[in-house]
Parts: C-alpha cells; sequence; structure tokens
C-alpha cells in the first residue's frame, strides 16, 4: 500500500465506483440481468421447500383456494345474497380468490423482502432487485397451479350447462398478470423500503391488505356496489383487471379498455416509485434495518 | 498503467447510536430540508471518534474516519485492530453491503466478500442444491458452479453427505461447504473477515493454504480480517492496522503486528503502571496477598527493562500481606508474548520452596533467578501470580514488561522472528 498518488491513477479504468451518492436514476438491470441464474435459484430454493417434510405437499396448492371459494360461496353468495352477475358462483368467486391469492402473496412477501432477508443483505452484495423479482415469479408458479384449477372448472361449466362464455380476451391473461405483478412489485418495493425504517408500515400493510380486498370486485361484481361508492372502486387500479379478467373467462362484469388503460397508466407510476424508492434504500438500508 | 486494483479515498462511515425511534423522522425531515435547500446535511458535522468504553455526547459516532489507501494487485493486506476498530465497516463497504457516508472506493475486477460462510444455506434444502444457490448468491453463474462442483465437494470433504438436507450436517461440515464454494469464487479480489474461525485446525490451514494459493499463485488480491496474528502472519505480506475507526498505521506484516500488541499493551496499561494498581481480570482473588511491584534486575543487579541475548537475570518481587501473616504463599511466573502465547511458567512448588508473606511494610521481596533461559530478541511480558493450592490470591496479567536486545556478539547470524521465542542449546553430532 502506498498513499494516496491520486493524479496517476485518476484516469483509469475502474470496474466499479462506490461513493456515498447516487443519482436518482441509477437503476442497473444489466446488472440484475447478470445475476439472472440466482433469480432461478432462488425460484427452485421456494418451490422445493414450501412443501417438504409435508404429507400432501402440492396439494396444498389446491386446498386453499377450493375451501375459500366454498366458504365464500356459502357466507356471501348464499347467506349474504350477493350478487354474480349471473355468472355460476363457484366460478365467480374462484376467478377472484385465484387472481386475489396472487396478488396479496406478492405483495406481503415483496414488502418484506428487506427485514426478511437482512441477514443476506447484510452479508454479500448482488441487486437486491432480483429477490423481488424472483418473489413474483416464484408466485407466478403457484398462481399457475392454481389458475389451471379455475380453468378446468370453467371448462365443466362450459360443457356442462354453458353458464360461462369465455371469449377472445382470455388471451389477455399474460397482461394482466403482468399488470398484476407489477403492481404488487412497485407497492411491494414502497412498503419494504419504508419497513425498514419505520416498521409502523408492516402494521399498515397488514390490515390494510385484507382491507384492500373488499374494495376490489372479489366478492360482488362492481355492478353490485352502491353508485355513491362506485367511484371509489372504479380508481382501484385493479378494478379494472379483475373485471377484465372475469369478463374474459365468464362472459360478465363491466369490462371497458379504458379502466384498463387507467390501471396501466396507475400501476406503471407506482413501478416506477416503488423502483427508485428501493434502488435508493438499498444502498444503505443496512445501517437501518 | 499501475496496477492498483483498490483504491480508497477519504471514505467515512457515520452510524447513528441508540434506538431507531421517534427522533429519527424529525432528524430525516431536518436532513431532507437541508438538501432541497442544496447545503450539506448537517448530521455529518456532528459525530466522534468512535471509542466505545467513553460516553459520547452525540448521537453520531464515526465508525471510520478519513480511510485512505490502496492495494495493489496480489497483495494479501491484513487488517488488524481491536474490536470495534472498524474493520469489519470497512469490510461491508467494501462488499457493497452499505454504502459509505462520504468518500470513494474503485475498485477494478469483481470483488467477492465472505464476511460469513454459507450465506443464504437453507437447512431444508441438500448439500448439492445449497452449493447451487450459495454460488448464485455469491455472483457465480450456474455453468461456472456446475464446471467447479466436483473440486468443491472434494474441498469440503463432504462427498458423502452431499445429496443429505444441510440441516441433518454437523456445524463444521456445514461451515466447510460453505467456505468451499466461496474458495472456487473467480473474482479478482477477495474479501475475507474471521469466517475461519468456527473450522477445525486442520481446515482452519486448508483455508488459509488456499487464500495463499489464491493471493500467490493467481495473482489476485485478498482482504483479511483477523484476530488471530499467527494466520495472518502466515497469509498476508502488509499489514493494515486501524484503531478507533482510523488508521493506526499500515507496512509490513511483522510491524504491524508489533504495533498492534503495544496498542493493546498501552490501553491495558494506560491508567496504572504500578504494579499494585494494575486492574486484576480475575474476579476470584483473594487479595490478602497482593503484589506491590517487580523488577528484572541483570546480571549487575541493577534494575533495567532490557536485556541482552542470553543474559541471566533475576526478577524480584514485592509482596504484602493486607490483613495479617499469610504463610505457605506458593509463587508463579509466566512469559508470555504481546499476543498471548505464553512462553514458559515456573512456580516456586516446583522447588518445594514456600513463602510466609507478612504484613509489616512494603520492603518483603522474593527474588527468583534465570541462568539458562534464552528468550530469542523480542519484547516480552511477565505474568505474576500468588496462591496457596486452588486458592489464588493476587494474579496480575502482564505485569511486568522487558526487551532482550538484538544478538551482540555473534555478527555471523542474523536473527529475526522466523526463529522462534526461544534459543536451545543444541549439540551436532
Amino acid at each position: 500500500m502506498k498513499q494516496t498518488i491520486t493524479n496517476s491513477i485518476q484516469n483509469e479504468q475502474w470496474t466499479e465506483v462506490i461513493e456515498s451518492k447516487y443519482p436518482l436514476f441509477s437503476l442497473n438491470l444489466k446488472e440484475v440481468w447478470r445475476y439472472r441464474d440466482l433469480v432461478y435459484m432462488l425460484v427452485k430454493r421456494d418451490f422445493v421447500t414450501s412443501f417438504k417434510q409435508t404429507v400432501l405437499g402440492p396439494v396444498w396448492f389446491f386446498i386453499n383456494p377450493i375451501f375459500t371459494t366454498i366458504v365464500y360461496t356459502f357466507i356471501f353468495g348464499n347467506v349474504a345474497g350477493l350478487s354474480t352477475d349471473g355468472a355460476p358462483q363457484l366460478a365467480f368467486y374462484l376467478a377472484g380468490v385465484t387472481l386475489w391469492n396472487y396478488f396479496q402473496s406478492c405483495l406481503n412477501e415483496t414488502s418484506n423482502v428487506f427485514r426478511g432477508n437482512a441477514n443476506i443483505f447484510g452479508k454479500v452484495y448482488f441487486p437486491r432487485l432480483v429477490m423481488p423479482l424472483a418473489i413474483v415469479i416464484s408466485n407466478l408458479m403457484r398462481f399457475g397451479v392454481q389458475f389451471a384449477l379455475f380453468v378446468a372448472v370453467i371448462i365443466y361449466y362450459m360443457l356442462s350447462d354453458g353458464s360461462v362464455q369465455p371469449n377472445l380476451w382470455v388471451l389477455a391473461t399474460p397482461l394482466f398478470l403482468v399488470m398484476m405483478a407489477a403492481f404488487a412489485l412497485g407497492a411491494g418495493m414502497i412498503f419494504s423500503s419504508l419497513t425498514t425504517k419505520y416498521r409502523d408500515m408492516a402494521n399498515l400493510l397488514t390490515f390494510g391488505i385484507s382491507l384492500y380486498m373488499y374494495a376490489t370486485p372479489i366478492i360482488m361484481p362492481i355492478s353490485a356496489f352502491p353508485d355513491k361508492i362506485k367511484w371509489l372502486i372504479e380508481l382501484n387500479p385493479l378494478t379494472g383487471i379483475f373485471e377484465a379478467f372475469k369478463y374474459a373467462f365468464l362472459g360478465v362484469g363491466d369490462f371497458s379498455i379504458g379502466m384498463l388503460g387507467y390501471s396501466a397508466a396507475v400501476i406503471a407510476v407506482i413501478l416506477m416509485a416503488g423502483t427508485l424508492i428501493f434502488n435508493k434504500v438499498e444502498k444503505s438500508f443496512m445501517d437501518t434495518v | 498503467m499501475s496496477n492498483i486494483v483498490l483504491d480508497i479515498e477519504n471514505v467515512s462511515k457515520q452510524y447513528r447510536l441508540g434506538e431507531v425511534g421517534t427522533g429519527t423522522l424529525s432528524n430525516d425531515l431536518k436532513r431532507w430540508w437541508f438538501s432541497v435547500r442544496g447545503k450539506e446535511d448537517p448530521f455529518l458535522k456532528i459525530g466522534e471518534t468512535n471509542d466505545r468504553t467513553q460516553k459520547g455526547e452525540s448521537d453520531y459516532v464515526w465508525a471510520l474516519r478519513d480511510i485512505n489507501f490502496q492495494v495493489e494487485q496480489g497483495q494479501a493486506v491484513g487488517i488488524i485492530g481491536r474490536n470495534g476498530a472498524g474493520k469489519s465497516t470497512l469490510l461491508k463497504l467494501l462488499s457493497r453491503v452499505t454504502k459509505p457516508t462520504t468518500g470513494t472506493i474503485k475498485y477494478k475486477g469483481r470483488i467477492a466478500s465472505l464476511l460469513e460462510v454459507g450465506t443464504g444455506f437453507h437447512p431444508e434444502m441438500t448439500g448439492r442444491e445449497n452449493v447451487y444457490l450459495n454460488g448464485a448468491i455469491l455472483g457465480m453463474t450456474r455453468s461456472e458452479i456446475s464446471r467447479k462442483f466436483d473440486e468443491i465437494v472434494d474441498f469440503a470433504g463432504v462427498e458423502r453427505y452431499i445429496d443429505t438436507p444441510v440441516k441433518r450436517y454437523s456445524s463444521g461440515m456445514t461451515v466447510r461447504l460453505g467456505f468451499a464454494v466461496a474458495a472456487f469464487l473467480e473474482a479478482e479480489i477477495l474479501v475475507v473477515d474471521e469466517v475461519l474461525a468456527v473450522g477445525d485446525a486442520e481446515f482452519q490451514r486448508k483455508c488459509i493454504g488456499k487464500m495463499g494459493d489464491v493471493s500467490k499463485g493467481d495473482g489476485r488480491t485478498v482482504l483479511f480480517v483477523s484476530h488471530n496474528m499467527a494466520s495472518i502472519k502466515s497469509l498476508c505480506d502488509s499489514g493494515l492496522l486501524l484503531d478507533n475507526g482510523q488508521i493506526y498505521d499500515q507496512g509490513s506484516t511483522d510491524l504491524m503486528i508489533k504495533r498492534y500488541e503495544e496498542l493493546g499493551l498501552k490501553f491495558i496499561n494506560e491508567s496504572s503502571q504500578k504494579i499494585s494498581e494494575i486492574k486484576r481480570p480475575r474476579k476470584d482473588l483473594g487479595l490478602e496477598v497482593k503484589f506491590i511491584d517487580a523488577k528484572i534486575l541483570d546480571s549487575n543487579n541493577t534494575e533495567t527493562k532490557t536485556l541482552k541475548f542470553a543474559e541471566p537475570f533475576k526478577l524480584r518481587l514485592y509482596l504484602k500481606a493486607i490483613y495479617r501473616e499469610v504463610q505457605n504463599i506458593q509463587l508463579g511466573v509466566r512469559f508470555e508474548t504481546g499476543s498471548d502465547i505464553y512462553i514458559a511458567s515456573c512456580l516456586s512448588s516446583d522447588s518445594k520452596r514456600y513463602f510466609d508473606i507478612k504484613d509489616e511494610n512494603n520492603d518483603q521481596y522474593v527474588e527468583v533467578s534465570f541462568n539458562e533461559f534464552y528468550l530469542t530478541p523480542g519484547e516480552y511480558y511477565i505474568t505474576l501470580s500468588a496462591r496457596k493450592g486452588k486458592v489464588f490470591y493476587d494474579q496480575v496479567v502482564k505485569a511486568v514488561h522487558f526487551e532482550i536486545l538484538d544478538y551482540s556478539d555473534k555478527n555471523d547470524v542474523e536473527h529475526n522472528n522466523a526463529w522462534g521465542l526461544i534459543k536451545v542449546e543444541s549439540e551436532w553430532h
């Protein structure tokens, strides 16, 4: 080691320069791409370890939506007698539950990224964005299994009494998913970044999510909401997606391209904000977490 | 083009002490308000040096302050310092776990950091799956890991368990596997914290050897933090001594270890030089008999702190009984180095000598002479003890400090510390 000889080495090519301040838009997606194998390994880890030492294994993927749907059908459909826009109750609730499960687990897990992985983040550097991406993808696999169940139910209704009429919009399902994933990712990253310093956010999110479910057309279609608060429900970016999804598979609901466009715009803003905040916080969150 | 691969300029790191609570929000708002107006962060001006023993005024401390140094390619640098000197903070900054408060770190190539082995190991997954996961976390691609998989397993020595979940591993096996993955990283700069302390001696040697190969054989750069001076010495060619978040000194490994030992002793004896006032770390001491003073006498019976090599010397121990006379006391002296390597112990009971210590005056002493004790040149310490059977009355750690001077008459051999601590007379036939 020599004392600093600043002049002679200033012009050299450094691979990486760590500074105390970064510009706001210093998102390094190339680096994330370089760590794609890590995303793969993390997804694999989630999949391999979720059902170790369970008897039923992946069957648990089905049990959750089936029972939730049965309970909803009983309480909201039969006891409360809420409308389903004429679609079969089982298919209607299953559609909502399948979508909602995906959104909810993505948001929950993403918002816990910094705290839950503090022990890893505190020891090794890798682009932190890898973690939320892995979460969104590994939940996608769980969604895939539940979605297969949903499709089976739809096909059953199509063949037995024709009470559901899927249309060409089913092809847009990947788009709906990407939008939801982006929303969960964006919001999750905002919450995750704030929770590193302010744990209040974790509490807020826990009951916030359960309340948010009722502001989303899951247990009843948007047409069943009173006119006075309809605008509030329509403000929710998830509304457009859920209605579009139900329209595509069940042939019911208030679907409009305008609503979907509005959702896309709001989600894009949230995703951008989330990525920026996350990117800023990831550099020094270890000091406060 | 010079071959400096790591350049650290004016790096400081500030931490906030105490709890992150209600005060945080107001400080954050203040900080934000200053930055909106384009002013400096007001909290950067305050903050004190990070001396954990002193009570400070401010809530902010500098864990690192104005660190400047450069590392050349292929160098193995040992980073040493007392607890809380800032070693781990420095490594955290280097491995990008957190960012510096001020300053810049520049480097060439990839930095692989080993602040812990087996990061991200999942107990439910098999050894094989964990090697891939851990490797990916450390920045390897899957094909890279596959290529080296056999070598990794071989180095760790866990072939038999590779398809067993890691939770069934012994802790040593987990560490072995974790280190093995990291050892085969293809990073240009390797940053290693004290991760080896857990493995057994054989594995530690293997790891030090591997890191030596990495730095000397492959020309890669290693930064190594340890409290184990022996491994620093065997691996590193230069050292960086940190104290209270600042660079205390830098230079050759041997010199730094010496400075580190001085620093440690300065810390122990900072306040009290008199033996009767040195703090006793042992809590079970009777203290009915206490050491008052100790002197080293050279062959002319004059008090000294330095001895010539192979010179006979005497140790004179002043003792006093505090309440009443205590009989049949055994005295003991232990010679040791600054880094706590015990060289030899002598007990008065070895030569069937027991002493009755009176409570009258401060002048009663016991002498012990050493005529054939050939310590090689260097600095040494003597720890004193007084006991009766298993009851310790007094023990003074590193009570006496002395130095053996370099060979005076034999010019044909030059002494260095590769020779060991003791010179043994040998006859060659």
